[in-house]
């Protein structure tokens, strides 16, 4: 505990562990309406597919994390305002933008002169590398995702829950979406940040999928989510640190932990909530 | 003659190009209306409904509203719910949304939308359900809910898709006598398989096999069942006679109820 503490002394911790409680809390936000709503999918694609900007700003010697807050959310208002009569289906423009910007990332890293990038830290993320600057960028983006669940929460949540109503009632249900797909987009260029391309998905899956064991209720969950969130990341940052961890898997595998001994701990006593998703 | 609150012209739309399912449709629906859409399975009887309310763009012809009030709310009672059970909402608040459309999107839901919420409920007798979530009660329930739900965003023309399907006789009475009460104020347009449930409401009655193929009375003849259903089609009349069915020889033979 003591050595934890000590560690708080460098400044890279404590930017670390605020980037770290910022990103949770919009994981337990955003988690909730990527799991009820179904959109792991969408969100593994979006974040994949950030990796195109941030190779792109990497090559052009511009900041990695607005490239990739760049591409997020191109893709999320690529996906919202898509015609979904005319295409085939959402899952394969998702794969498309994923796999053409994961190829874009890698050909821009490739060709950048000189020292060649960590690429290990982009997918898999290092929280303890944020910076004062990243730091801001962070706090700015988590703002704004709030702020636009705090304006639109009734129009989200009734098109999330069930749009062909939404759209009976009058409201504007493609601005909606895009404006959902934009929150997980934001999100997901402050999770890569902490946890990585590759593993964001878990981040803001875990943490719902916890709560909807218990809870009935949307506002109970995405309260629940942000503190599961918090202790999840702290708590992996914490081990970490103690045993030299990697930061993103030790927060990732900490909290499928929590969600293994949950779940078997609730099927022992015999009962998972029907809300369980199948 | 008033002027119709909703009327479809030469209304054309389908799945697959060249396949319309639903074919030159001309329909209006006046104030006050209760029109029975009937129809085999296919016939395009759903698809009409989701013309009308705008959730398909047609291939040709228009959909014209004339609806009095500022909004032109129209309500919707999908035959199968079109949202995932599993969602983390109680009943109470699914209901609610049919408030969604009503003060504008950005302000929240007020005290008198809950108090309305709980007005319905009781009305469908789904009170004691109002904090259950929605996963845990049945398909009739289920049904009311949904049915809650539309009522309750105050439509100035409410559509409902089989709404008795999977209603016991109990419920199912009280939706008639709903019905029947917001029929006073505005027009219902039900699509059913079981004109009988509904029949003394009904006023006029369209049949619709990708071309509608009456609009007028309130009454049917054989050779019109035969021609839309493509069949020879049984007619058999429950109880007393009313304005659906006309009275003929084989109603006879049917033990009465």
């Amino acid at each position: 505990m003591h050595s934890l503490l000590h560690a708080l002394s460098y400044e890279f911790m404590r930017n670390a562990v605020w980037a770290g409680v910022l990103a949770a809390v919009l994981c337990g936000v955003v988690g909730p309406f990527v799991v009820v709503k179904r959109l792991a999918f969408l969100a593994d694609g979006i974040s994949h597919a950030a990796f195109g900007g941030m190779g792109a700003c990497f090559y052009f010697g511009l900041d990695p994390l607005l490239g990739a807050a760049a591409v997020a959310l191109g893709c999320a208002l690529t996906l919202g305002l898509l015609d979904t009569e005319a295409i085939r289906s959402y899952d394969a423009v998702i794969g498309v933008l994923w796999a053409v910007g994961l190829a874009v990332g890698i050909v821009f890293v490739y060709k950048t002169p000189g020292y060649a990038p960590n690429l290990m830290t982009y997918l898999f993320g290092n929280i303890l590398l944020v910076s004062r600057h990243d730091l801001a960028v962070v706090v700015a983006l988590a703002v704004s995702v709030l702020a636009i669940l705090a304006v639109f929460y009734k129009g989200i949540v009734a098109v999330a829950f069930d749009e062909v109503f939404a759209k009976v009632q009058g409201a504007p249900v493609r601005v909606l979406l895009t404006l959902l797909f934009t929150m997980i987009a934001l999100s997901i260029v402050i999770l890569i940040q902490v946890v990585g391309i590759i593993l964001v998905v878990a981040l803001l899956t875990v943490p719902p999928v916890i709560c909807l064991m218990f809870l009935k209720d949307l506002r109970s969950i995405i309260a629940g989510s942000v503190l599961l969130g918090v202790g999840m990341t702290l708590g992996g940052l914490a081990l970490s640190y103690a045993y030299d961890l990697p930061s993103g898997p030790a927060i990732i595998l900490l909290g499928a932990a929590v969600l293994a001994v949950v779940y078997a701990g609730r099927k022992l006593r015999g009962g998972i909530r029907p809300s369980w998703p199948t | 003659m008033t002027q119709p609150l909703l009327e479809a012209r030469r209304l054309t739309f389908g799945y697959h190009r060249g396949d319309p399912a639903v074919e030159d449709v001309d329909l209006a629906i006046y104030p006050n209306d209760f029109l029975a859409v009937i129809g085999p399975n296919g016939g395009g009887k759903t698809t009409l409904v989701k013309l009308l309310l705008g959730l398909l763009e047609p291939w040709s012809g228009d959909v014209v509203y004339n609806l009095p009030g500022r909004k032109g709310r129209l309500g919707y009672v999908p035959q199968f719910s079109t949202f995932d059970k599993s969602f983390p909402l109680r009943v109470g608040e699914v209901v609610l949304m049919g408030k969604l459309g009503s003060r504008g999107l950005l302000l929240p839901y007020t005290r008198r939308d809950r108090e309305e919420v709980d007005r319905v409920l009781a009305r469908l007798d789904l009170t004691d359900l109002a904090r259950a979530h929605v996963s845990e009660i049945s398909g009739g329930q289920l049904q009311r809910v949904l049915i809650a739900r539309a009522v309750i965003s105050d439509p100035e023309i409410l559509f409902l898709d089989e709404p008795t399907a999977s209603i016991d006789a109990e419920s199912r009475q009280s939706l008639t006598a709903l019905l029947e009460d917001l029929n006073r104020r505005i027009p219902i347009v039900v699509i059913t398989h079981d004109v009988t449930a509904i029949a003394p409401m009904v006023r006029h009655i369209a049949c619709i096999n990708r071309r509608l193929y009456y609009h007028a009375g309130g009454e049917l003849d054989r050779e019109m069942l035969e021609e839309v259903y493509g069949c020879p089609v049984e007619m058999v009349v429950h109880g007393v006679a009313h304005r659906v069915l006309h009275d003929h020889p084989q109603a006879h033979h049917h033990p009465e109820r």
